[in-house]
């Protein structure tokens, strides 16, 4: 069944490939997209949800498919497995992507390439199905390049503009690089489990296979030193895999692509470069736990990165003015976050934030394509204001994404992000000693903070306020699509957008809101609501605990491997049991009453942080919406022209004057054409040889046999 | 029957090329009878090469099926043997698909002198199909070299401005290298008494032992044939000449069958023949492959003319093949055959796809160009997918060949830090990216910019038929490679074991033949 929830949507983007572009009907068109993404949900959630389904089961549903690639030991399969991890992955995605298809379908209205776009979307949708279903690396991989490419194809949808084009380019360049770190690290994972004697890539045990996963896992802890990154062992293949990670999912020093990318079309931003691929990162991590557990270095790395993307990303985002760019800097900032989860060890937080960002960031990005196709396709802030007046749902359903996102309790954004600063300053990782930790919480802390102020500034300038989209016309040539002239006919006046483009607003506004109740922690609700999120993830999860009990010798009990089932009976959480004593991280019983009241003071200062911004951004903007940001923010630390200037720039001149025109033309060209002019000069002495007479062309073939002969009857000689 | 099909594959395009010279002689008629013939004749030969695939031929123990072993100059021992394996199988397919696809793209395109065009088309079939069935070393020089002469004159008469000057760098280059072949060859005569490539392996299998330094020679005698034949770092620079004045039927076999030859040789000759010294020297060919790989794509990245860019990419990516053959691997030199066909199939595809927009607009700059998704929707189509294809995107072939070649190379033993070797290789394919997409940028997306571009005509039904082929090739071996490699399995590993087995034997003294 699992292969109907990817191929579904393939289905769908040939069908508009192929007939959608000669019927050239938008109602086919859209209902052939929405339905192909559709089937996907249904089958999803009925898979995932059902009482022996995904998300209740101890094994993996797997689907295999054919076998794609074998090669002596090296195997790939054309293989799903849906296990909790990638359930929980497909129903946001799936769910998620429905809604963007329907706000599409009303967003793209009168667009010429309308079939194409959804050709594309659905094209997207298989791709990040493949990947999060995959059962191993390198099928990962094949959706991994897929969503990249689709997001090329979707980010350089409006082919006439060049700067769609180059953002284009740089988004699958950037994502290039990562790619190389991830095709690396395959392969050493498949080196080392292959010298382990269980040569796989598979994430899961099958007949026959043992997982990648268990076999490294199996290896024990690596020495938490720089030397073991370049020790071709587990660090190797976790910073290897997280180079991949940094370019997919937007992070330093690859995160550049990100930002650009938001010259595709706002529907495109909500749900490839919001909601679902950009955590494909976060997903990989998580699915490697079981490796990157083992490398204390790379966690502290993928610690560091993530908290210092965090905060770097949210400075940016205070000063930028384009409505679409504000949420790009606030995505890397996110990101930054879930990558600060993984680091610290807290994977379940990670992921956590991961489904509750999909709600609350899609939700943002569709209320601001909302907002642009309501102001006539503009984007610039400073251009907006006092639209709550005229687009009440729109400012209603952002309202609460910008409350989820700034972190008040109740809506989604709190539990997560409460969790992951949590984590954070408790964490005991062994990557984290001397309570590193603590300095991390503080730069997500400050982060925090940040983020409520930037969001606050953003609704300011766009919902409150004076009205300052009369005062300037014309449009600027900066806008969303300047092809998209379908509503020429509402004037200038904004407006509210139709109901295809609300109703996927209300759920989402909806899900933000209460979506966060299925992870509250223990802490808060003291028991009363059960912690289902982390319930469901943790056996994916590998304890480190379990780990330092059996560092080398591999017990299948001791990792809480979905593969490794420890309980076979359907519908509960496993509980692992090592020498007969109760798992340490397991459930909430375990908290310590201490535990629990510094927990509840973190909890307290977190929602203090973020009233703070909320209360900052208020006084500041309101006031003040058009105020003078640090030019050094505004311009993003120049970074991209400092990567320009540092490496495109160079290669680029390097490879025309210095390999190309000089070497290749001026040395190599050089010495065989100097040769040749050289040969054509003794050709012209030889020439006196070519008497015409056959007695002296005979004397030289002889001549030249005989020196022929003699080396080989010197060679016979030498060697006797 | 069996034994005379290979035979009948050489010989079927000669016939077609003598009928298409009697025709021109007898009917003194219209130029197009002759790429009627042409294509007919490429036709059949396709089609009977299929059944290469259909039957296993009766296998032998040396691996080697469809054998027609007889006598030929019998003072000199010279045999008449040919046959294939799981290797040259698929190569013979990959030439008999390409030559009526080339054919067909020439139909409109090459008007002067039509009778010699085809007539050299169906030579040089022929030559190329001996090429890779021949399993007398002598035989395989003639075909080598006959294959030369055909070339030349596609270029020479058929080319582009500087036509003259490619064919004849062409020419020298490449004749000078398998010059040195021929004293190799002769040199192995004199050791063997047989210039039969099968009698010869069998020898060494049985315990015959080339002395060391005789085998650095042949080796390198050899292996310079080849690799300038690849064409390997640094002896490419025939390669983008010879490739941007060729007409675009030359373009195609040039890129898709000639270039192999040299793998194809390196794989068939080099390493099972000289195990030791194929050891000896990886090295530094794995050096000179990585170099290539790096060096190929950065200049191709800057080239102004599309044909050249494609032709440097070339560089680079049969920079990857030679690194996969001399990783000694079943997964580099699996990766290197899957590549091999990779790149014949979309490199051919993009030359085609190239000699197109040529044919509509007679300029090959970059800069020319710019927006034809406006205007040539069907072909902005093709050629992003073809170039997709060549950069590498799983599920298109390009993958699963770079792929195996990397993961081969990582686990080879013949280089120190094979690792080092795999990430440098590896970044190969993300310049590959850059080169690719900037050139799709500046020719297919973007606004059209000059005007004559608003006007062209889209592919024409025979211009989709030729591409479609090609392109059900490219998703075909990327999403199910399984038939190729499963076929190529058996040779792939006998000359793995070749290599491995010398490898101990040459531990303690065995016969040394002189």
């Amino acid at each position: 069944m699992l292969r109907y929830i990817i191929f579904a949507p393939l289905a769908g983007a040939l069908i508009n490939w192929l007939v959608g572009r000669r019927v050239r009907n938008e109602k086919f068109i859209g209902i052939v997209a929405c339905g192909a993404v559709l089937v996907s949900t249904l089958i999803a959630f009925a898979l995932a949800l059902k009482s022996d389904g995904a998300l209740h089961a101890t094994r993996p549903i797997l689907d295999h498919i054919w076998t794609w690639i074998q090669v002596g030991q090296f195997r790939a399969d054309f293989g799903l497995a849906m296990d909790r991890l990638s359930g929980i992955y497909v129903l946001f995605i799936t769910f998620v992507g429905f809604l963007i298809h329907v706000f599409a379908t009303g967003y793209m209205h009168g667009d010429k390439g309308y079939y194409r776009f959804f050709a594309y979307l659905n094209l997207f949708m298989f791709s990040m199905l493949t990947l999060v279903l995959a059962d191993n690396f390198l099928l990962m991989f094949v959706g991994w390049e897929g969503v990249g490419l689709c997001s090329y194809l979707l980010i350089g949808y409006y082919v006439d503009r060049k700067e769609a084009g180059d953002a284009a380019k740089k988004a699958f360049v950037a994502n290039r690089v990562g790619d190389w770190g991830v095709v690396l690290g395959i392969m050493l994972v498949f080196y080392i489990t292959a010298q382990a004697g269980h040569a796989s890539i598979s994430f899961f045990d099958k007949p026959g296979v043992t997982s990648a996963l268990t076999t490294i896992a199996g290896l024990g802890m690596d020495s938490f030193t720089w030397g073991a990154l370049i020790a071709g062992g587990t660090t190797s293949i976790a910073i290897l895999l997280f180079i991949g990670a940094t370019g997919k999912s937007a992070q330093i020093p690859l995160f550049v692509w990100l930002p650009d990318a938001m010259a595709g079309p706002t529907p495109v931003s909500a749900l490839i470069h919001a909601a679902t691929m950009v955590t494909a990162g976060v997903y990989m991590v998580v699915r490697c736990n079981a490796i990157f557990q083992a490398a204390p270095t790379a966690m502290a790395i993928v610690a560091v990165i993530g908290a210092a993307t965090a905060i770097f990303a949210a400075t940016i985002g205070l000063a930028q003015n384009d409505i679409k760019k504000v949420l790009a800097y606030s995505t890397i900032s996110q990101l930054g976050y879930m990558f600060l989860a993984c680091g610290v060890g807290a994977f379940v937080a990670a992921i956590f934030h991961v489904m509750t960002h999909a709600f609350f960031k899609a939700l943002l990005f569709l209320g601001s394509g909302s907002v642009i196709h309501g102001m006539h396709d503009e984007q610039d802030m400073r251009r907006m204001g006092g639209l709550k007046k005229y687009m009440p749902v729109t400012f209603a359903t952002m309202l609460t994404g910008w409350l989820a996102i700034s972190g008040i309790p109740i809506f989604a954004g709190f539990f997560s992000k409460d969790e992951i600063l949590w984590k954070t300053w408790s964490t005991h990782a062994p990557s984290m000693p001397h309570n590193f930790g603590r300095i991390l919480w503080i730069i997500g802390a400050i982060t925090a903070g940040l983020t409520a102020i930037y969001m606050t500034r953003l609704m300011v300038m766009t919902f409150w306020g004076s009205e300052r989209f009369r005062e300037v016309e014309p449009h600027s040539a900066n806008t969303e699509h300047a092809a998209h002239d379908a509503h020429d006919g509402h004037g200038n006046e904004p407006h509210e957008s139709p109901w295809t483009m609300t109703v996927p607003l209300v759920v989402l506004a909806i899900l933000s809101t209460v979506g966060g109740l299925v992870g509250v922690p223990y802490a808060l609700s003291g028991g009363a609501i059960t912690n289902y999120f982390e319930h469901t993830l943790e056996p994916v999860i590998v304890t480190v605990a379990a780990r330092e009990v059996n560092p080398v010798e591999q017990q299948p009990g001791a990792f809480h491997m979905l593969s490794k089932a420890p309980q076979q009976i359907d519908g509960a959480p496993p509980i692992t049991v090592i020498d007969g004593a109760p798992s340490e991280t397991l459930g909430e019983a375990e908290h310590s009453p201490a535990e629990l009241r510094s927990e509840r003071l973190f909890t307290g200062i977190s929602i203090l942080i973020a009233l703070t911004g909320i209360g900052v951004g208020l006084v500041t903007f309101k006031k003040r919406p058009l105020l003078q940001m640090p030019r050094l923010l505004e311009n993003k630390y120049y970074v991209d022209e400092i990567y320009n200037a540092s490496i495109v720039n160079p290669i680029n001149a390097g490879s025309r004057e210095g390999l190309w025109k000089l070497f290749d033309v001026g040395v190599i060209d050089g010495i065989i054409n100097g040769l040749g002019r050289g040969v054509a000069q003794i050709g012209g002495l030889v020439r006196y040889m070519q008497s015409g007479f056959v007695r002296s062309y005979a004397a030289v073939i002889l001549f030249g046999a005989l020196v022929v002969i003699a080396y080989f009857a010197y060679m016979f000689a030498s060697n006797r | 029957m069996q034994q005379y099909l290979i035979t009948a594959l050489i010989l079927i395009p000669v016939i077609g090329a003598v009928l298409a010279v009697a025709h021109g002689i007898v009917r003194k008629s219209n130029e197009t009878d002759y790429r009627w013939i042409a294509l007919l004749f490429s036709v059949l030969t396709f089609a009977l090469s299929l059944f290469l695939l259909a039957s296993d031929g009766g296998h032998k123990a040396d691996g080697f099926s469809f054998v027609q072993n007889i006598e030929w100059i019998n003072s000199i021992g010279a045999r008449y043997h040919v046959g294939v394996d799981g290797i040259s199988l698929w190569l013979v397919l990959l030439t008999t698909l390409l030559v009526p696809i080339s054919v067909l793209s020439s139909w409109h395109s090459v008007e002067k002198r039509a009778l010699a065009f085809y007539a050299f088309m169906l030579l040089l079939e022929s030559a190329m199909i001996g090429v890779f069935v021949s399993l007398d070393l002598l035989v395989f020089y003639l075909f080598f070299e006959a294959s030369l002469v055909p070339m030349f004159f596609l270029i020479g008469i058929w080319g582009g401005e500087r036509r003259i000057y490619a064919a004849t760098k062409f020419f020298i280059y490449t004749a000078l290298g398998s010059l040195l072949m021929l004293v190799a060859i002769i040199g192995l005569y004199y050791m063997f008494g047989s210039f039969d490539y099968v009698t010869i392996l069998n020898a060494l299998m049985a315990g015959q032992v080339i002395d060391e330094r005789t085998q650095f020679w042949l080796f390198l005698a050899f292996a310079v044939a080849f690799c300038i034949k690849v064409p390997l770092f640094p002896f490419h620079t025939w390669l983008p000449d010879a490739h941007t004045e060729a007409p675009t039927a030359g373009s195609v076999i040039l890129a898709g069958v000639l270039l192999k030859m040299g793998t194809y040789g390196l794989l068939r000759f080099n390493l099972a023949l000289f195990p030791e010294a194929s050891r000896k020297f990886a090295p530094v060919i794995i050096v000179l492959a990585i170099i290539g790989i790096i060096y190929g794509a950065l200049v191709a990245m800057v080239q102004p003319d599309v044909k050249r860019l494609v032709a440097y990419s070339s560089v680079s990516h049969m920079g990857f093949v030679v690194l996969g053959i001399f990783s000694f691997t079943e997964y580099g030199m699996q990766g290197a055959l899957y590549q091999m066909l990779n790149h014949g199939v979309s490199t051919g595809a993009l030359f085609l796809l190239v000699g197109m927009i040529y044919d509509r607009r007679h300029t090959r700059q970059i800069s020319a160009f710019g927006g034809l998704a406006h205007s040539m929707p069907w072909f902005s189509s093709f050629f992003v997918i073809t170039s997709l294809a060549s950069i590498g995107l799983p599920f298109l072939n390009g993958f699963v060949g770079e792929f195996l070649i990397m993961l081969g190379t990582w686990t080879s033993d013949s280089v120190g830090r094979p690792w080092v070797a795999t990430m440098l290789a590896g970044t190969g394919v993300i310049w590959a990216a850059v080169y690719m997409l900037w050139m799709l940028q500046r020719v297919v997306f973007g606004r059209i910019t000059n005007p004559k571009n608003a006007t062209l005509l889209d592919l024409s039904w025979r211009e989709k038929g030729l591409l479609l082929p090609l392109l059900g090739l490219m998703l075909f071996m990327g999403v199910y490679p399984r038939p190729f490699l499963h076929r190529a399995e058996a040779s792939i590993q006998a000359v793995e074991k070749r290599l491995s087995i010398q490898q101990v034997k040459s531990s303690f003294a065995g016969t040394v033949v002189k």
